[in-house]
């Protein structure tokens, strides 16, 4: 036992130097030299300041905008720390809804949005992603047919042309990759940057 | 089924398959201390730590020997790590000013992290300083790995060596495997995630004002370089909360892509390092091919399951086109989701793309199967060959008792103390898994943690200790695990998982490598054709389903006919 505790110090110091200080580190360094855009978690700018990550998404309520997906994240309640309320695309603190197929808490929230859904679209089926929290919280995209569905909206509230916008989210759908991985998605902040650009 | 899928499944089987021999090869000439192209650069560092613990590299070690001196090697790891979680609010590079944390979850996070794990019951952006994610748990990610691959290294060396006293240099192995495996590999991986958006910085959030006025802070950190050697070593322990779900884990289908091959690859290379070390390939095609065969069952059953819109969400107007996309990324969809939550729970990988809680019932039971069969699709790096090893030895056994002959397994008699030892490690991981959950789900003490009422809640329970001595560290997140009573048997849990399977593992070695061989004759039971394919799957399905069938009947399985019958909770 005694004269293995020797080897033991050495590789654990001498590794956790390695690989927990020289190798994060030079990747850090080599990252923000090559990719410091990316390094620094993507982040669009305009005029100046900062408005989000293109990774990242962020919650959009108004009529002139192309809502994300609902997004289960929380925030501490300010009045007590020991609670937590509902803040959407909290980008401090990632987390799904974690209900299961079979809570009540799950059909209900569904229920209520897809009310509200349909009565401001009812002429299409409603995508599954607009009614269902992403697995982290964040996620930035919706599906074509998502933003497709909020079109309607999107036109009254700006006084837009519906084949406008039309075209606008067949610009910025994403393919799959290769056409072949994952899906097509459309990225809601790049959407309603280009939708203010267009007609602010 | 869509053919995408298909396509999307077939290509992944291919570039793993194109993986196997490459890195196989790879792996063996690593571990025999051949030179490597990488020798010129890495070889002073590794004869540096040598000389500084007073290794002799070629000094071999008897199996008793080698097992101390990991018990030793991870007994310091577990001190190490425990202390800087404690010292956090005092160490440097705490920009976030994260708080102390408690002495049960620092004890389980060790814990975690040592066993290669990686369960986690914290959220790691809102508990962890940037010094605890690199220097403690990043450290712990490679060493962990390494020394499951050294492990399985030395037990196919108890295969391959006849009438030999020793089975390898533990710190050697240790050294090489993290030297010219992992870190290289690690390097190229993380510059190619934070190209794709990953970031890696040691400013601990950005601060934006969206579009609509609101201030959104935004976690970032030196996250490639963590997520790099996470996938590699089967680890999974996300730096965010959501793991691979998120978008700066995780922020492409490339990524995600990347990510699955780089959880199945080390892995899948194994049996090809056992293969040739034994001096039989197809030895290790076979076990490949077991494996696969398993792989491909689970992720078209999860794939089918999934691909349904959760029924008690019909009649509201929903458009069944997209599936069950509750806790579940758009990027992704569900081909790249399942194939993704397969990989990660065949091999012990347990970080996710999606939240396996929200999944339909039977979607959730495939990750739940595989843990239950040990971990040895595939497996953690290390642990799923020397796992698989063991079922291989029970396969053997049984066919010796269907002709009458003393089993035989690579020229090895298999005799009444391997089988012993065997049963030991393969029987320990049901007794702690469903020990645990009948535990927690009826004391008041442990019941509060559980989120969801009805099966789901008893599914919650028994996911959490199967993942842990498991080694895999997935969870149906909804359980509140950071509490004393989880912290602590989640602990125990993983201590018992990993360490009576590698100890009763290395004695079989040791007792392996002390034989002689005998030589091949008519009646030697062929263990590199289709014949084993099919006893070796046909073992691990009757063991692991006798032994888990009446747990999974009272989770998943009565949830799938509740819900078909239009039952909430």
């Amino acid at each position: 036992m005694l004269r293995h505790i020797r080897p033991a110090l050495v590789m654990l110091i001498g590794l956790s130097v390695i690989t927990g200080l020289l190798y994060p580190l030079a990747i850090t360094g080599i990252a923000q030299v090559a990719f410091p855009w990316q390094a620094n978690g993507s982040l669009i700018v305009r005029d100046g300041r900062p408005v989000g990550s293109a990774l990242i998404g962020q919650s959009f309520t108004g009529p002139r905008y192309f809502h994300p997906r609902p997004s289960a994240t929380t925030e501490p309640d300010p009045k007590d720390a020991s609670k937590t309320i509902p803040v959407p695309y909290a980008a401090d603190n990632s987390a799904g809804s974690n209900l299961a197929p079979t809570a009540k808490a799950l059909v209900d929230r569904v229920k209520g949005d897809a009310a509200r859904l349909h009565a401001e679209n009812p002429d299409m089926p409603i995508p599954g992603d607009l009614v269902t929290t992403s697995a982290s919280g964040l996620d930035p995209d919706i599906s074509p047919a998502a933003a497709m569905f909020q079109i309607p909206r999107v036109a009254r509230a700006r006084g837009m042309n519906e084949d406008t916008l039309r075209a606008l989210v067949a610009a910025h759908t994403a393919p799959r990759l290769f056409g072949l991985f994952g899906e097509e998605r459309v990225n809601v902040l790049e959407l309603n940057l280009a939708l203010d650009a267009a007609k602010p | 089924m869509t053919p995408l899928f298909w396509l999307q499944i077939g290509v992944f089987c291919a570039i793993i398959i194109a993986l196997v021999r490459p890195l196989g090869g790879y792996l063996m000439r690593v571990a025999a201390g051949e030179r490597t192209l990488l020798t010129p650069v890495l070889g002073p560092l590794e004869r540096g730590l040598y000389r500084l613990g007073g290794i002799d590299p070629n000094a071999e070690q008897s199996w008793l020997g080698y097992a101390i001196g990991m018990l030793v090697f991870k007994a310091a790891g577990f001190l190490l790590l425990y202390a800087i979680l404690r010292l956090q609010t005092v160490l440097p590079l705490n920009p976030a000013n994260q708080g102390a944390i408690s002495p049960d979850l620092a004890f389980n996070t060790a814990v975690s992290f040592l066993t290669n794990t990686n369960w986690q019951s914290y959220s790691g952006e809102t508990t962890m300083s940037l010094l605890s994610q690199m220097l403690g748990l990043t450290v712990q990610n490679f060493l962990s790995a390494a020394a499951g691959i050294a492990i399985a290294i030395a037990v196919i060396r108890g295969f391959a060596r006849r009438s030999a006293q020793t089975i390898g240099n533990f710190w050697a192995d240790l050294v090489r495997i993290t030297l010219y495996v992992l870190l290289p590999i690690c390097v190229v991986g993380a510059l190619v995630l934070v190209w794709q958006g990953v970031p890696q910085t040691l400013a601990a959030s950005a601060e934006a004002t969206t579009l609509e006025g609101a201030k959104q802070v935004i976690s970032l950190g030196p996250v490639a370089s963590q997520e790099a050697i996470k996938i590699l070593g089967t680890n999974g322990g996300g730096f965010f909360n959501v793991n691979s779900a998120h978008p700066f884990e995780n922020p492409t289908v490339f990524t995600n892509f990347l990510q699955v091959i780089a959880i199945f690859a080390l892995g899948a290379a194994l049996t090809n390092t056992f293969g040739r070390m034994v001096r039989d390939e197809r030895q290790g095609w076979a076990i490949f091919a077991a494996m696969g065969l398993l792989f491909l069952l689970g992720v078209v059953v999860l794939q089918w399951s999934e691909a349904h819109l959760n029924p008690a969400l019909a009649g509201l107007h929903i458009d069944p086109a997209l599936g069950n996309m509750e806790g579940k990324e758009v990027r992704f969809g569900i081909a790249q989701t399942s194939l993704f939550s397969t990989v990660t729970t065949d091999a012990s990988c347990g970080a996710v793309d999606a939240m396996m809680e929200s999944f339909l019932p039977l979607g959730g039971l495939v990750p739940l199967a595989n843990m239950m069969l040990g971990e040895i699709i595939f497996g953690g790096v290390g642990s799923g060959l020397y796992g698989f090893l063991l079922f291989a030895i029970v396969a053997v056994f049984v066919a010796g008792l269907m002709v009458g002959r003393t089993p035989e397994y690579l020229g090895k008699k298999i005799e009444a103390k391997e089988v012993k030892l065997t049963m030991l490690a393969i029987l320990i991981l049901p007794l702690v898994m469903l020990g645990f959950t009948a535990l927690a789900v009826v004391l008041p003490l442990a019941t509060g943690s559980i989120s969801a009422p009805g099966p789901h809640g008893f599914t919650e329970a028994l996911y959490a200790y199967v993942s842990g001595a498991a080694n895999n560290g997935s969870a149906f997140a909804g359980l509140n695990a950071n509490t004393p009573f989880w912290n602590t048997t989640l602990g125990i849990d993983m201590i018992v998982g990993r360490f009576f399977v590698i100890i009763p593992a290395l004695a079989i070695a040791g007792a392996l490598a002390a034989k002689k061989t005998v030589p091949q004759s008519a009646g030697t039971f062929p263990t590199n054709g289709p014949l084993f394919v099919g006893l070796a799957i046909g073992v691990i399905l009757i063991v692991g389903g006798l032994t888990f069938f009446p747990a999974l009947a009272l989770g998943p399985v009565v949830e799938h006919y509740a819900l078909a019958s239009g039952t909430l909770y």
